[in-house]
């Protein structure tokens, strides 16, 4: 029996998402949320991102200033009339407008993380009405002295009292669609996804996990997936830097047994 | 050349239906929004997007458009219903203790929920293979299996088997698209699924609605 269900759940496609973390309308990319460097057109990586087939694409507003805010929707716009894949969009959502705001603009789905930490209800009367298919619940966390994992708010600024794996599991219970969780310990680092942070929430929750944060090598991405039973994995300096293209690392899934899109 | 009208009657966003057809209309071609019967009955081809509830969409659909005037248009012009744009079309749906809906199609709007695997999650959405059942103009140049982006927690089980074009599984195996005549309707997201979506959407703007 379970290994039938092992197997059964295998027959689910893995998806492979590419991030454009986007300041002040470029696309750029930071190792531990700083050293911020330019990497190009968010239309242009979009697109070829699309080509090369990435199964959805998501974009990180890390504008801080309210101005620079409206650009991210402007972006949208235009991604949205030029790729036509599933797009999650997030960073600086703060209220339901902010949901409906980027909605309209032409994001499938919208990542919620600090807001969703200090008022809860908004994932709830989010999911209601819309639909829980919309929110995508960012969760960046770092681990204790305790080997357990406490929740980072505001771009991995501030620390919360918050447990990994209760948050995760009253988003799930509140209607968020996915999680995406992201290891602060390993993002940038290009050293490995943190496999015990991947299953220990996957294992809790009974929606998607997209794993983030550490992907540096092709089998960072597999055992992120076979190990730690992620639904997805999202990636965003390999893929800039041309260290490998969608396409390289969806043939090696493939080939090690992973079912992907192709 | 195409007259494309979009129904929005405040099911959903229809913009990113819009950014798809404008995207591969050629440039005689015209792309419109509205849910003004007129224009509706201007136009040389239909789109019906829609997400959300089928009584809530029926509710809508009388709300903005006259039923027995839309009903009799649909039958007319090349029309193409995209997920809850495809499950109105039939007879009745089981969501919200059983929703009457347009009766086009006779068949039933049926839940994932209890007819799944537990390890299956409710809504679908993602990429699956659209296992092609018979020719359709549809289906010019898109291979067979090829993938196509679903969100839905219900899918649509119709009884005459000769108006099935596509079958995904999920679970369970399911119509993923339909056709009757001038209709064709769609499960999946075809302005959400890359080349091969605006593939579809292209080959329907130049399908005439003869088989």
């Amino acid at each position: 029996m379970q290994l039938k269900l092992a197997v059964l759940k295998m027959s689910l496609h893995k998806r492979i998402i590419p991030c454009l973390d986007v300041d002040n309308g470029r696309v750029v990319k930071g190792i531990n949320f700083v050293n911020i460097v330019d990497a190009g057109d968010p239309v242009e990586v979009a697109k070829r991102y699309d080509d090369e087939g990435a199964d959805e694409i998501a974009f990180l507003d890390i504008t801080a200033t309210h101005q620079g805010r409206k650009t991210i929707i402007d972006i949208v716009e235009k991604v949205a009339s030029e790729v036509f894949i599933p797009l999650t969009v997030g960073g600086g959502v703060s209220d339901y407008d902010d949901v409906l705001n980027l909605l309209s603009a032409g994001a499938d789905k919208v990542a919620i993380n600090s807001a969703s930490v200090l008022n809860p209800d908004l994932i709830n009367k989010v999911t209601d009405k819309i639909g829980r298919q919309c929110i995508v619940a960012a969760i960046d966390v770092k681990q204790n002295d305790k080997k357990t994992w406490n929740v980072f708010t505001h771009g991995g600024r501030k620390s919360t009292q918050l447990d990994a794996v209760e948050w995760a599991k009253e988003i799930n219970q509140r209607g968020a669609g996915e999680i995406l969780l992201t290891s602060m310990d390993r993002d940038g680092t290009r050293k490995g996804f943190d496999l015990d942070l991947l299953q220990t929430i996957s294992n809790e929750v009974s929606i998607p996990v997209i794993a983030s944060g550490g992907a540096g090598k092709l089998e960072h991405l597999k055992d992120a997936i076979l190990h730690g039973k992620a639904d997805a994995v999202l990636a965003a300096s390999i893929f800039h830097y041309s260290i490998y293209s969608i396409k390289d690392v969806k043939d090696y899934l493939k080939s090690n047994g992973v079912l992907v899109r192709i | 050349m195409a007259d494309i009208v979009i129904i929005d009657y405040g099911m959903g966003n229809v913009h990113s239906v819009f950014k798809a057809l404008d995207k591969i209309a050629d440039k005689r071609s015209h792309v419109k929004i509205s849910n003004s019967l007129e224009e509706i009955k201007k136009s040389s081809h239909i789109v019906f997007p829609g997400q959300g509830a089928a009584s809530e969409c029926m509710l809508n659909i009388s709300r903005y458009l006259d039923v027995t005037e839309f009903k009799k248009i649909i039958n007319k012009k090349p029309f193409l219903g995209i997920c809850m744009g495809l499950q109105v079309l039939m007879t009745a749906s089981e969501e919200n203790n059983g929703a009457d809906c347009l009766d086009i199609i006779d068949g039933r709007v049926c839940s994932f929920e209890n007819r799944i695997q537990d390890n299956y999650k409710i809504p679908h959405m993602g990429w699956s293979e659209v296992m092609q059942t018979r020719e359709h103009p549809i289906w010019n140049n898109i291979p067979d299996k090829s993938f196509f982006y679903f969100v839905h927690s219900y899918f649509v089980d119709i009884n005459e088997q000769d108006n099935i074009l596509s079958k995904t599984s999920y679970g369970l195996e399911f119509t993923s698209s339909l056709f009757k005549n001038n209709i064709v309707a769609v499960q999946f997201h075809p302005e959400k699924s890359s080349s091969n979506g605006l593939r579809l959407l292209e080959n329907f703007i130049k399908w005439d609605g003869q088989i």
